[in-house]
């Protein structure tokens, strides 16, 4: 879209705006900066808020949502939507908690389940690509679909009892470590620090978001999906592989939905079908939140990460609070994604503005941007 | 003949009333007196009744979502209106002294109604006036809604007594289900307000290109508003047939995915997501496909687990034969034919 180009290209009369901070990353600093004003605020009101441990379990607690929302990340630069993670999630969780019940090989499991994945992700954007389906409807078919097979697969909940595993589940890894000394050897020894230990699926997880990092943010293929969002008719003009990355960008979200589920299979040592009801709305959310525009072309893996942080912050806020019911962590994230969308609003009309009508303030100059993305998008319309 | 054939096929709506007709004919193979409709009580029973019945909520969301995709927006917090108008009206009547009373069920449906309107406006406020993409500004209320009906349950589920209320769900008027009769009172008025006056062919230029038929002098602001308030009021009285219906009010459950069978319906009845043309009658037809596929997997005793495995592939069946790239292909192919005919005949 021409709105979003017009702020990609900044530095040509960046020179006149007042804002020192370059506007692309304006949303992603105000979540970080709401990020640091929550911790505050929840360690001056809750006694034992301020420990590593809270905030790691912030991370052991959503791994998960993390991996999810990395995928929709890429999805939602696209300029897409994946209503169906949520699904896929529930559809790997149930698959390979039944394959493990048949006596499966765990590797196989794994490698399997996430070769669905992919395949699953794969099938959508074809139907997206190559069907002209729009993506809400491609993918919400998607969700039906896989949620249906979750409910084909088991009614219940199946336990694991893999030892991997089990294993994977109550291993600690430990963050900090201390000299402390060591009365057998007359020496010291490093010990891990009992409060600061995340879990193997953090390590995975983070494991996801940096590769994710460098794929969208220095390669062929990232700069192309940055592209599709911006402007899917620019990006096949000047030449780049639009079809395949479609496809992949939905591949890449089935992948990363696949991840979480098995993720998930590890955190609670068991597979249910309603897992992750509603889940693709927390992974929208938490990439809104994060500084993405739903139209696509902006948002960083980094910002996504920090709006799952949010996100689960405003859970912790109200386990420590106590007297607040669940439901509040619902409203909580609708009125955050309020502010944030008026703070993107607030951001994108004094940053994409021309800087004539900065100087100029007497008459009320049409929005000349948005009506050339307008027109932009009247010419790419079927007649 | 063949010319008629032909002109039916190349309607938008001939795939949508295909699959209805196919689903129904393979009920009657399946289970004979499946079309068959009887008398008892003065009311019609029958599969059929069924199908319009369990389809009017999907169908009355339809409604405003049709009138909100042809502005080119969209309106996810329709399942959440559809909890909050539950939980409004039901805790409502809960609370009055004597839940039983024909003025206990009036007031409630009167305060979610006045609920709902107002519901609609925030959206349209968030829309119009603020200018926010119409998926994400409907995402808000779609995620703190169903808090917001939670606060107002305190989580529990209402169960209420009174039957006034029960029977905009469940009851009978002239022999007919009175969720159908609302909704078909709703399309009748919704198509002579927007295709008798101008107001349909200002919401279709609004959602072929905003700018410019606000250059030609349509207040595009004040009608996006209407269409909002309009899809809040359709989502508040479905939530009163929902909730009637069971005569609870479910705050996590009533409505549960609504939203995305509305737009569903909308798309199989031929609306586009971009916008523009819409079609009333192509969303009747599309909530109608889709109640006559629930109803049908049930009646072929297929597990209600296994029912979301059948939706899909109909819905993407009829999505893809809708679509403008089959056409094209198919254009394609004929044209080649043609050509291939024409250039076997001798010169």
């Amino acid at each position: 879209m021409a709105a979003a180009s017009g702020a990609r290209f900044p530095s040509a009369w960046m020179a006149g705006v007042r804002l020192r901070v370059d506007p692309r990353y304006a949303p992603t600093l105000a979540t970080i900066a709401l990020f640091v004003g929550m911790v505050v605020v929840g360690s001056l009101r809750f006694p034992n808020f301020l420990s590593a441990q809270v905030f790691l379990n912030l991370l052991i607690d959503h791994s998960f949502l993390l991996v999810v929302a990395v995928g929709m990340t890429f999805v939602i630069i696209s300029g897409g939507i994946d209503l169906s993670v949520g699904a896929v999630v529930a559809l790997a969780m149930i698959l390979s908690a039944k394959l493990l019940r048949q006596g499966w090989n765990p590797a196989l499991v794994v490698a399997l389940v996430l070769t669905l994945g992919f395949l699953y992700g794969s099938a959508q954007g074809l139907l997206i690509q190559y069907f002209d389906i729009q993506p809400f409807i491609a993918t919400l078919a998607g969700m039906i679909f896989a949620r249906g097979l979750c409910y084909v697969t088991s009614l219940d909940s199946i336990p694991i009892r893999d030892s991997l595993y089990t294993a994977a589940s109550q291993t600690r890894i430990g963050l900090f470590f201390v000299r402390t000394p060591d009365y057998h050897y007359y020496g010291t020894v490093l010990v891990p620090v009992r409060d600061a230990f995340v879990s193997p699926a953090v390590v995975i997880a983070l494991l996801v978001v940096v590769i994710a990092f460098v794929v969208l943010h220095y390669s062929r293929f990232g700069r192309t999906v940055y592209a599709i969002g911006g402007n899917e008719s620019s990006a096949v003009l000047m030449g780049l592989a639009v079809p395949r990355t479609k496809v992949l960008v939905y591949a890449i979200s089935g992948l990363c939905s696949a991840t979480g589920g098995i993720l998930w299979n590890v955190y609670s040592l068991s597979g249910f079908p309603r897992a992750g009801i509603g889940m693709e709305l927390d992974a929208i959310a938490a990439v809104v939140v994060g500084g993405a525009l739903l139209t696509g072309g902006y948002g960083y893996v980094l910002g996504s990460v920090v709006g799952v942080l949010i996100l689960g912050l405003v859970q912790t806020f109200i386990e420590f609070d106590g007297t607040l019911s669940s439901w509040w962590t619902k409203i909580f994230i609708g009125g955050l994604l309020l502010v944030f969308i008026l703070v993107q609003r607030l951001l994108s009309r004094r940053t994409l503005r021309l800087p004539r009508s900065r100087r100029v303030r007497a008459a009320p100059s049409p929005p000349l941007v948005e009506q050339a993305a307008v027109e932009q998008a009247a010419v790419e319309r079927p007649t | 003949m063949t010319a008629t054939l032909r002109r039916f096929m190349g309607h938008r709506l001939a795939w949508p009333l295909i699959a209805v007709i196919v689903l129904i004919a393979a009920d009657e193979v399946a289970r004979p007196a499946f079309l068959s409709i009887r008398m008892q009580d003065g009311h019609l029973y029958g599969n059929v009744v069924d199908i319009l019945r369990n389809g009017a909520p999907i169908a009355l969301i339809g409604l405003g979502m049709t009138l909100v995709i042809a502005s080119r927006g969209i309106d996810l917090s329709v399942g959440a209106v559809v909890a909050i108008a539950g939980a409004i009206s039901c805790s409502y009547i809960v609370s009055t002294h004597h839940q039983g009373t024909l003025s206990a069920a009036l007031v409630g449906v009167a305060i979610a109604i006045a609920a709902g309107l107002v519901l609609g406006a925030w959206n349209g406020f968030l829309v119009s006036t603020l200018g926010i993409q119409p998926i994400i500004a409907t995402l808000v209320l779609m995620v703190a809604g169903r808090g917001v009906a939670q606060l107002i349950t305190s989580g529990q589920i209402i169960t209420i007594h009174n039957s006034y209320y029960h029977a905009i769900g469940d009851g009978y008027v002239l022999t007919l289900p009175i969720p159908v009769l609302i909704t078909m009172a709703a399309f009748v008025l919704a198509g002579i307000l927007t295709r008798r006056t101008a107001l349909g062919t200002l919401i279709e230029a609004i959602g072929i290109n905003p700018v410019a038929s606000r250059l030609t002098g349509i207040r595009a602001g004040t009608i996006v508003w209407i269409v909002y308030v309009v899809s809040g009021l359709c989502a508040t009285v479905a939530g009163l047939m929902i909730t009637s219906n069971v005569s609870a009010a479910d705050a996590n459950n009533a409505g549960l995915f609504i939203e995305l069978d509305a737009i569903l319906a909308v798309v199989l009845g031929g609306t586009s997501l971009r916008g523009g043309r819409y079609s009333l009658v192509g969303t009747i037809v599309g909530a109608f496909v889709l109640s006559t596929l629930t109803t049908t997997v049930y009646n072929f005793g297929i597990p209600a687990n296994e029912n979301l495995v059948f939706e899909a592939p109909v819905v993407i069946a009829v999505v893809l034969l809708q679509s403008e790239r089959r056409r094209e292909l198919l254009d394609l192919w004929r044209r080649r034919r043609i050509r291939s005919q024409v250039s076997e005949v001798p010169a």
